[in-house]
């Protein structure tokens, strides 16, 4: 009895440690994790799984988690890449001088209101004073007598940060109602009446509606030649140069065939497109 | 020379030593149960606290200024991390629901003990044992679009707020508190009720009289415990409540929760830096607070036992 008992737990640690085995075993390939922003996880997954088809035996482990999370963890190390929607530098805490930047794509941002609201145009001004608590009602602007909710994402949250600096030149927005995704944001723009909110062009569906700024429609080909200035580069940090598979994977990412195909078609714009460049510290540059 | 009783005598038996095994065994898991806890204590402590020792934030400004921004720092150059309107909301949800959830738990309590044992018991407990096991999530996603709008049409403002919060948050403590009180009542000796019924107490006066104050104790954990479930509550709480760190003007203004801020906050800082151990501070103050609300339902189930 005692007997069976010891062989059963003996058999049970040898399982264990053949599972695992079998995994590393099985992994003769290799494979890298990358961690960050939400709002390019959905890129890195889709060229990920495209990446792992077309070269069997390589895995590329693809995590959300924020900015934040994406910027620390590529600090300690503790992942090969992080993903962000700004700038190392302009985050608190993080040391860039170790981190290697890899521009992949870019986001366009547009402010975003109720269906319900006959509003087409804010000007820029007006929509400082929205987010800065200056407006409240919708009638300040040309609507309906309507109170304004302003609906904001997390502090910290990359498309908040974008929003902040280019669309309210640098303010910070009033405390009001924050969501931490914009799949949130969306639905309960779609359902609140007199709710404002921003997101990135990929999110934008029917349920909600655009509004032009200073009469700037917000589409790709005005971000591609900054006539639309809120929008933001999306990153991939390494910790110094990358090597093997990270190295691999971002050159795939980078490659034309991606940045063609893939990046336009899930509502990004594409690093080849852009006619500008917008350097750290805010200059532009044309370069076609 | 052989002796087979000498050795059986001085020798462990396979009892004793299967005994022996077993304590280890326990032993150690509850070692590795005290540790893990008191790592966690460790590692929660320590990172709250360097938002007091390290950032330089007033402990008292922590717990009654309304500024919540520790990613920036105000005049005196400290991050401005004012919980207040956090604790109030959290607390706010958590006593609301409570008071709500309250009478119809005992309610339904009795009914399933006292008046309809049988058939109430057999209909009422896998309805409670249902509402357990609902993910959180998915009352969070009713409360948003049933509850929100709801509020929304009947009180007015965008319907997101403590009331909604306290709705979404009274269904989901409901169950807990009700099958505790249903132990609690069980637990009255039967021979109380037959007393008091010989007496020639009415049934109603029997369940007020006798069967309610003698498991006051009971029912007292049993609010106690579906509090502290509403209070640690985050999603669902978060997806109703408009997370707006403001202090709540009214029961449908936005307002948060400090589990709501935490979760959405966490992703979206840097390790180390001053916003992130001010998210932490909230965790040490969540932690805190389940551990009073423990040393409360210890309290109150030792006086019960007297």
């Amino acid at each position: 009895m005692l007997k069976k008992r010891i062989l059963m737990l003996l058999g049970l640690f040898i399982l264990v440690g053949t599972l695992t085995a079998c995994q590393s075993g099985s992994n003769n390939g290799r494979s890298i994790t990358a961690v960050g922003s939400s709002a390019l996880q959905p890129l890195v997954e889709a060229v990920g799984e495209n990446y792992a088809s077309a070269h069997s035996g390589n895995f590329i482990n693809v995590q959300g988690g924020g900015t934040g999370t994406g910027l620390s963890q590529i600090q300690e190390g503790a992942v090969d890449i992080g993903n962000s929607d700004l700038y190392a530098e302009q985050k608190k805490g993080i040391n860039a001088k170790k981190l290697v930047d890899h521009k992949v794509a870019v986001v366009g941002i547009t402010p975003v209101i109720n269906k319900q609201l006959a509003i087409k145009n804010l000007t820029k001004k007006q929509l400082i004073g929205i987010f800065t608590g200056d407006i409240t009602n919708w009638q300040q602007v040309g609507g309906p007598d309507r109170t304004i909710v302003v609906i904001n994402r997390a502090q910290g949250s990359g498309t908040r940060s974008t929003f902040e600096r280019w669309a309210l030149n640098g303010q910070s927005s009033l405390q009001a109602q924050e969501q931490d995704s914009t799949g949130m944001v969306r639905q309960i723009v779609a359902s609140t009446p007199g709710a404002i909110s921003y997101m990135a062009f990929a999110y934008v569906d029917k349920t909600i509606k655009t509004v032009n700024v200073d009469n700037i429609q917000p589409t790709n080909k005005n971000v591609e030649t900054n006539r639309w200035p809120i929008w933001s580069y999306e990153h991939m940090y390494t910790r110094g140069q990358p090597k093997g598979l990270t190295k691999d994977f971002i050159d795939y990412m980078m490659s034309d065939s991606v940045q063609e195909k893939v990046v336009g078609k899930l509502g990004y714009i594409p690093m080849s497109q852009m006619k500008t460049t917008r350097t750290l510290n805010d200059e532009l540059h044309i370069t076609k | 020379m052989h002796d087979d009783i000498k050795d059986s005598l001085l020798k462990k038996s396979r009892a004793t030593r299967s005994e022996q095994r077993g304590r280890i065994i326990s032993l150690t898991c509850t070692a590795i149960i005290v540790l893990i806890v008191i790592s966690i204590f460790y590692f929660v402590a320590s990172k709250g606290l360097a938002t007091f020792f390290s950032n330089k934030v007033n402990v008292w400004d922590f717990l009654s200024k309304s500024i919540w921004n520790p990613g920036s720092t105000d005049s005196h150059g400290s991050p401005q991390a004012g919980a207040l309107p956090m604790i109030i909301g959290s607390f706010g949800v958590t006593l609301l629901s409570a008071i709500i959830a309250t009478p119809f738990a005992i309610a339904t309590a009795i009914f399933m003990t006292e008046i309809s044992p049988n058939k109430g018991y057999k209909i009422l407990q896998p309805v409670t044992e249902l509402l357990v096991g609902i993910p959180s999530v998915v009352y969070g996603f009713i409360g948003l679009s049933v509850v929100v709008p709801f509020v929304r049409h009947t009180f007015g403002g965008t319907g997101f707020g403590i009331l909604a919060g306290t709705f979404v948050l009274f269904v989901m403590i409901l169950p807990t508190v009700t099958s505790m009180s249903v132990d609690a009542l069980r637990a009255v000796p039967r021979y109380y009720r037959e007393a008091s019924l010989a007496l020639g107490a009415t049934r109603w006066q029997t369940i007020y009289k006798v069967v309610l104050r003698s498991a006051t104790p009971g029912l007292a954990t049993a609010v106690i415990f579906g509090m502290s479930r509403a209070f640690g509550e985050a999603l669902a709480v978060q997806m109703v409540i408009g997370n707006a760190v403001l202090l709540p003007h009214n029961l449908i203004s936005p307002a948060s929760t400090l589990t709501s801020v935490l979760t959405m906050g966490m992703g979206n800082t840097v390790m180390g830096s001053a916003a992130n151990n001010a998210l932490w501070s909230l965790a040490l103050l969540l932690l805190l607070m389940s551990l009073v609300f423990n040393l409360l339902i210890n309290k109150i189930a030792k006086r019960g036992r007297i």
